[in-house]
């Protein structure tokens, strides 16, 4: 399955590689660079690529490439969610997965790669069992560790491997025992010229941080699970129980993980919670534009629309752009030619705006077409589906656990057409 | 420096601190990390294999596994650390020194691999057979000599009954002998059943297995309607003639073809599955799909449309594969995403790639009904920034215009406007697929082939140049005054052209000498006189060839006469295709379809059979099914009778709650059974009345889910390992949604509801009475093994009168001797969890010919699988006999209302919400 693995960071330079058969070659990465210099930017290089010997699997995460080297037919997802998974993991080992992280702990990265891959095979991909295995890095520790030599290594052998619960450390034990779910909803948005919706939908995820003590069995219900049209699940959820009953009832891995992921069902109409008044033009035979945009709250239910940024990507022949906001802060980017626009809150009294002068390249043709503005929110406390949970109840514990549940409503890939 | 530093290491390695051994170690590790050289470390590595430090052995299990194939000699010094630690009583530190043992790559050491491997396939650990199973294809990459000898330990492991080894013995079977199908049979429906407890990459193995496995062994579901399917397309495409002479013996076929009957273990498969869609591992929803697209009948198929859209939410790369494929299915099953069209609308903030393979799925998708709404949205990506994307919409109205031919009018002329775009990438691609839709009805597009006439002088992009040109030279008579005009200014710029331009100046050139040698002669001349002399050989011979055909010579040859006709035929206009189009005899999800090539090591997808194998290869003797054993004894004339008898009883339920990883809520069944039984022994009952609450919710999903009566049928059927007891069960039982029955185990048939047990039972459940039965009987011994004597039985599904509790069970004797039988004899055997067996009266007279002589013990298995053992006995013969009933003969069908069955569950579900830890496996509790 899995023969290497190549870490490669966006300056072309291979900071790590891992073989879990015999050793390929580095030079086999040229072939990922020439395809890396044949697409426009790194989002266009192919995630499979081609080479006489071998085939090249890739994902881009964080300003790294991860380069897999196969041999032989594997399904490509198989090998994509695999690195997604090392990705993930890093993420959560080092806090972040990025270059500088997984040199300063390349011990333990290899270790890591070590026991998630036996010959290529997945071996240990939760993130419960690899923590019993290998303790994740933290500052004491490591401080700990250099002065009397002692290791990251488990000393304790990874029972979580043979249990039957495989997600769930084996002994877990807390002072204070809690359970917090956060119920993050995506609004995905396609608003065109006129302000009608294209397309609208919303997507949901529940992540879960669950600290109790023991085995405990949880199940949680919702008021209103028929809203839940696609949902897709941790391994620890019972299918069964969703099926006959719509309750999640499982047994929680420890520490963070995502419980479900939802899309609610079409046939709901989503309210929009933002309106754009937007003039964006180009004067035929002048080296000059119009720029003016507003945005406004819509159906809030009382909540306040925060965290706005409205990021447009400007056509190529534009220079750069005087304008002035009544509110927040923009930028332009004259070499990406984006403009981003931090508003922050929205008030309904008084909408923010950013308008002012556009100046083009002279002599460059008038752009044909309008940038779309790419729109993102957040408002606290509130489900945009309307999705709330009922009630959560544990079994198998006899302590009481506290418990609390946050709802939040996100942009997810918002655009407004101009 | 660097061979100071290495001494420096070494030094370190060879201290007696562990902190020091350690940092070393790290350090080694690191430049290992970095692709650096640290093979001269070897020897002082290696020496530390048995360091008491976990960490400092384990980083010099990496360093060696990295190293023994460059240093073999030395490498074989570790070996005897591994060949202890294999001998370990502790599991884990047998699996890891497995492990390590097999990733050396060492030739010399294939026999200890072997034996190790081998011993390791029957260890007590699970976890240890999965570190075999792993180690198989290791040691078959190293030595493929030793396949055959592998072949037997993964025909080992795959019987093996634990979820842990599922999923790894199955990566070995596809890498070491792929082939060998025949090993899959017996082990066909454990792995339908376990999946769903399989780790995550273990399911998409066993999945991709299986489906290559259904191809060979089951009926295409969808053979009847292929054929159905065919016609109408033949009668849009072909004449009516054709059509008429190819209808009669399709129809013939159909009517020869028996009826499909989708084969139980098919259904199985596509049922186990199902739940897996709902799998946040992209690949597992991408291995189901693929499943159900190659292996379902069409009108299931969509199910797996909604899963596919919901990846389209994850990272770019999944995106990419999984568009891949959509692509593909959206050829073939279009109305399945339909319903999602709008999920493949484009963003600008999507790369590009992800872009036109939506644009591709958006192609497929687009039919008389939505044609309109893509085509506006096809709109706003025309004016697009991203060029490459912008092309690829062109290619795409080109493609909805030939495919729907109620929009080809608009699509031209929108296409036509762009010819006016400032961008001449846009304007070239416009051309392009212009020429290719104007093909199709040039006469009353003259205007449009003037109009592009005139953009030879501004566009610059070969390939359009070339369209027009071909264009003028095709259509040379609807533009007659053009045509020569362009010629002469193409003659002029000839040198400075492109090949494939020059190409079609020649053929332009050549068109019109034919068509309109009076003003064109002379041009003609001279264009081929320039490219005779130009540097490409293909255009030289070209203009060499063009000359010869179409300027009349002495020499020239008959050809002449015809060459108007050659240039000037009727030409098919070109079909506009997906690149996808029959993508799908890769298998989807595959490396190879995604290449559209096939990868190293791909394994066919077979097409269906014509005929189905034997489907009885996958039924396995099932041992913890409850069993009547008896031992007859007849005596010949002898008069003297000694009886005796013998009972024995064991139950197996124990035993079968581990293999029944079976199936996840199977063993939900038996575990609660288990607990139902240790309380009813408590209460010292004998519990014969029994309700099954969990299979009853299994049925329930299905009504509520399906609506499909048949496959409860099959849930039956397979709950029982196929005994062949049970019919596709009579639609009356389930043409009754929402109100759930509930099968009793001890009583299959009465019609009267007072023979409702209670225990376990709402008041208001009835029973319903038989609405078929079979008279199926099954041989309880032949008469050859009975020395004359054969005995069958069957199950009558009749109340048996004497307790209720009790099914009936007709046993029939035959004598097929000459001579007399005497004394019949079942004893009655001690039975421990409460199987009970009516009295069974001695058949004292003699039976002499052909004489039957039924008799209907009642028997109460007392809803444990416990086997049981009879023996009948006289004085001269025993034989030992036994009946396995198939699990339906053991349920009894009641009407409840759905609140009651509500309870029901519930209360169920209490038993199940105290976990012990012990038996908290996810089957269990599902």
């Amino acid at each position: 399955m899995i023969h290497s693995l190549f870490l490669i960071n966006c300056s072309g330079d291979i900071f790590l590689e891992k073989h879990w058969k015999s050793v390929v070659s580095q030079s086999v990465c040229d072939y990922f660079f020439e395809a890396q210099e044949k697409a426009a930017d790194v989002e266009n290089v192919p995630p499979v690529i081609s080479t006489p010997h071998h085939y090249l699997i890739s994902i881009y995460r964080e300003k790294i490439f991860f380069v897999s080297v196969i041999q032989t037919e594997v399904p490509p997802l198989f090998v994509i969610e695999f690195l997604h998974r090392v990705a993930d993991t890093f993420q959560d080992y080092f806090g972040e997965c990025s270059e500088t992280a997984i040199k300063d702990n390349v011990v333990i990265v290899y270790e890591l790669l070590e026991e998630m891959l036996d010959n290529g095979f997945p071996l240990a991909t939760e993130s419960n069992i690899l923590k019993e295995l290998i303790k994740p890095p933290t500052i004491l520790r490591s401080v700990v560790n250099s002065i009397t030599g002692s290791s990251n290594m488990g000393e304790t052998l990874p029972t979580g491997q043979l249990s039957n619960i495989p997600w769930r450390k084996a002994v877990v034990k807390y002072t204070n025992n809690e359970a917090y779910f956060d119920v993050i909803e995506e609004i995905d948005a396609i608003i065109d010229k006129s302000g009608s919706t294209v397309f609208a939908e919303i997507q949901g995820v529940i992540d879960s941080c669950i600290k109790l003590s023991g085995m405990p069995d949880l199940s949680l219900s919702f008021m209103n699970p028929r809203l839940l049209d696609d949902v897709s699940f941790h391994p620890c959820i019972r299918f069964k129980r969703w099926e006959s009953e719509r309750v999640l009832s499982f047994i929680p891995p420890d520490g963070n993980f995502r419980l479900i992921s939802y899309r609610v069902s079409s046939q709901n109409l989503v309210a929009i919670p933002v309106y754009v008044k937007h003039i964006i033009s180009f004067k035929e035979n002048s080296s000059s534009g119009r720029f003016d945009v507003t945005i406004g709250p819509k159906q809030n239910m009382g909540k306040t629309v925060e965290g706005v940024i409205v990021t447009v990507h400007m056509p190529k022949a534009v220079l750069n752009m005087n304008l002035t906001s009544t509110q927040g802060s923009y930028t332009f980017d004259p070499v990406l030619k984006v403009l981003t626009w931090d508003i922050g809150k929205i008030s309904p009294q008084k909408l923010p705006n950013l308008k002012g002068i556009v100046n083009l390249q002279s002599g460059a043709p008038k752009p044909e077409e309008n940038p779309s503005l790419n729109i993102q929110f957040k408002i606290q406390q509130l489900a945009i589906s309307g999705l709330k949970v009922n009630r959560l109840d544990m079994f198998g514990e006899k302590y009481k656990p506290f418990k609390g549940v946050k709802y939040i409503t996100k942009a997810g890939k918002f655009q407004v057409r101009t | 420096p660097v061979t100071c530093r290495h001494d420096d290491l070494k030094e370190m390695l060879d201290s007696n601190k562990d902190s020091l051994k350690l940092e070393a170690m790290k350090r080694i590790v690191a430049m290992i990390a970095r692709g650096k050289n640290a093979s001269d470390l070897f020897p002082a590595v290696v020496k530390n294999v048995a360091c008491k430090n976990i960490e400092v052995k384990k980083l010099v299990y990496v360093y060696l596994v990295r190293y023994a194939e460059e240093q073999q000699d030395l490498a074989l010094l570790s070996i005897s650390t591994f060949q202890r630690g294999l001998k370990d009583p502790n599991q884990l530190i047998r699996a890891s020194a497995l492990r390590v043992l097999s990733s050396i790559r060492v030739p010399i050491i294939v026999p200890i691999m072997m034996l190790a491997i081998k011993e390791a396939a029957s260890d007590m650990s699970p976890y240890v057979r999965k570190t075999a199973a792993h180690a198989i294809p290791k040691l078959y990459s190293l030595d493929s000599d030793q396949k055959d000898q592998l072949i037997e330990v993964i025909e080992k492991l795959l019987a093996d009954k634990t979820t842990l080894v599922a999923g790894s013995v199955v990566m070995a079977f596809e890498e070491v002998c792929p082939e060998r199908i025949d090993l899959i049979h017996k082990n066909y429906r454990k792995l339908c059943n376990l999946l769903i407890d399989v780790e995550e990459w273990g399911q998409v193995v066993i999945i991709n297995m299986l489906t290559r496995y259904a191809r060979t062994q089951f009926l295409s579901p969808n053979q009847n309607e292929s054929l159905l399917e065919e016609n109408p397309e033949k009668a849009f495409y072909g004449s009516d003639e054709e059509d008429s002479k190819d209808d009669k013996p399709d129809a013939a076929s159909l009517v020869k073809r028996k009826p499909y009957v989708m084969d139980p273990d098919h259904r199985l498969l596509l049922r186990n599955t199902k739940p897996l869609l709902q799998s946040r591992n992209a690949a597992v929803v991408m291995a189901v799909a693929q499943l159900y697209f190659h292996l379902a009948p069409k009108a299931e198929v969509g199910v797996i449309a909604k899963a596919l859209v919901r990846l389209l939410r994850s990272h770019r790369s999944v995106q990419w594969v999984v568009l891949q494929n959509v692509a593909t299915m959206s050829i073939k099953r279009r109305g399945m995403f339909e319903p999602y069209l709008k999920s493949f609308y484009i963003r600008s903030t999507d790369p590009t790639q992800i872009k036109i393979l939506k644009l591709e799925v958006l192609t497929n998708l687009a039919n008389e009904t939505n044609i309109s709404t893509i085509l506006r949205e096809f709109q706003t990506y025309i004016r697009s920034m991203d060029k490459d994307f912008v092309a690829a919409t062109i290619q795409a109205i080109g493609r909805c215009a030939t495919n729907i031919g109620k929009v080809r009018d608009t699509c031209l002329n929108g296409l036509v406007q762009l010819l006016s775009n400032r961008d001449e990438l846009v304007v070239a691609e416009s051309v392009v697929v212009i020429k290719k839709l104007l093909q199709m009805q040039p006469s009353q597009h003259s205007e449009i082939i003037k109009h592009m006439a005139k953009l030879t002088d501004n566009i610059q992009v070969p390939m359009a140049r070339a369209s027009i040109l071909w264009l003028i030279g095709e259509y040379c008579e609807h533009v007659p005054k053009i045509a020569p005009d362009v010629l002469r200014k193409m003659s002029k710029s000839f040198t400075g052209e492109e090949d494939i331009v020059k190409l079609q100046v020649i053929n332009l050139a050549a068109k019109l000498y034919l068509t309109n040698s009076k003003q064109s002669k002379l041009l003609t001349q001279y264009v081929l006189n320039l490219a005779k002399y130009d540097q490409n050989y293909d255009i030289r011979d070209r203009a060499r060839f063009i000359r010869q055909l179409i300027v009349p010579t002495e020499k020239s040859g008959a050809l002449n006469k015809y060459a108007k006709k050659l240039f000037l035929a009727q030409k098919p206009a070109p079909i506009l295709e997906s690149s996808f189009k029959d993508r799908d005899h890769f298998q989807l999800g595959s490396l190879s379809h995604l290449l559209n090539a096939k990868a190293v090591g791909y394994q066919e997808l077979p097409d269906w059979p014509d005929e189905a194998p034997d489907p009885s290869v996958r039924n396995v003797e099932v041992p913890w099914l409850p069993t009547l054993r008896f031992s007859l004894s007849l005596s010949f004339p002898d008069p003297e009778s000694v009886s005796e008898s013998e009972s024995e009883s064991s139950s197996s339920s124990s035993e079968s709650g581990s293999d029944s990883g079976s199936r996840g809520e199977e063993s939900g069944d038996q575990s609660e059974e288990e607990e139902e039984e240790k309380k009813k022994k408590k209460k010292g009952k004998e519990g014969p009345r029994k309700v099954c609450p969990e299979s009853a919710g299994r049925y329930h999903r299905h009504w509520r889910g399906e609506g499909a009566g048949s496959a409860t049928s099959w849930e039956l059927r397979n709950t029982s390992r196929d005994m062949g007891g049970l019919q596709p069960i009579s639609p009356c039982l389930f043409l009754m949604p929402l109100t759930p029955s509930i099968f009793r185990r001890d009583q299959l048939i009465t019609s009267q509801p007072q023979h409702v047990p209670t225990a376990f039972l709402p008041p208001s459940a009835q029973m319903l009475s038989p609405v078929f039965s079979t008279m199926k009987t099954y041989e309880l011994l032949h008469r050859m093994a009975g020395e004359g004597l054969s005995v069958e039985y069957y199950f009558n599904r009749q109340p048996f009168p004497p307790d209720p509790h009790m099914v009936a069970v007709q046993i029939q004797f035959s004598n097929n001797t000459e001579s007399e039988v005497k004394n019949l004899r079942v004893s009655e055997p001690k039975l421990v969890s409460g199987m009970r067996i009516q009295e069974f009266q001695e058949i004292g007279q003699s039976m002499v010919g052909i004489d039957t002589c039924p008799q209907l013990p009642g028997v109460n298995w007392a809803g444990s699988f416990s086997l049981w053992h009879v023996s009948s006995s006289t004085h001269s013969r025993q034989f030992y006999v036994s009946i396995q009933p198939p699990v339906g003969e053991l349920m009894a069908p009641v009407f409840m209302s759905e609140n009651e069955f509500k309870k029901e569950q519930s209360e169920s579900a209490m038993l199940r919400s105290q976990p012990d830890p012990e038996s908290c496996r996810r089957g269990e509790l599902r």
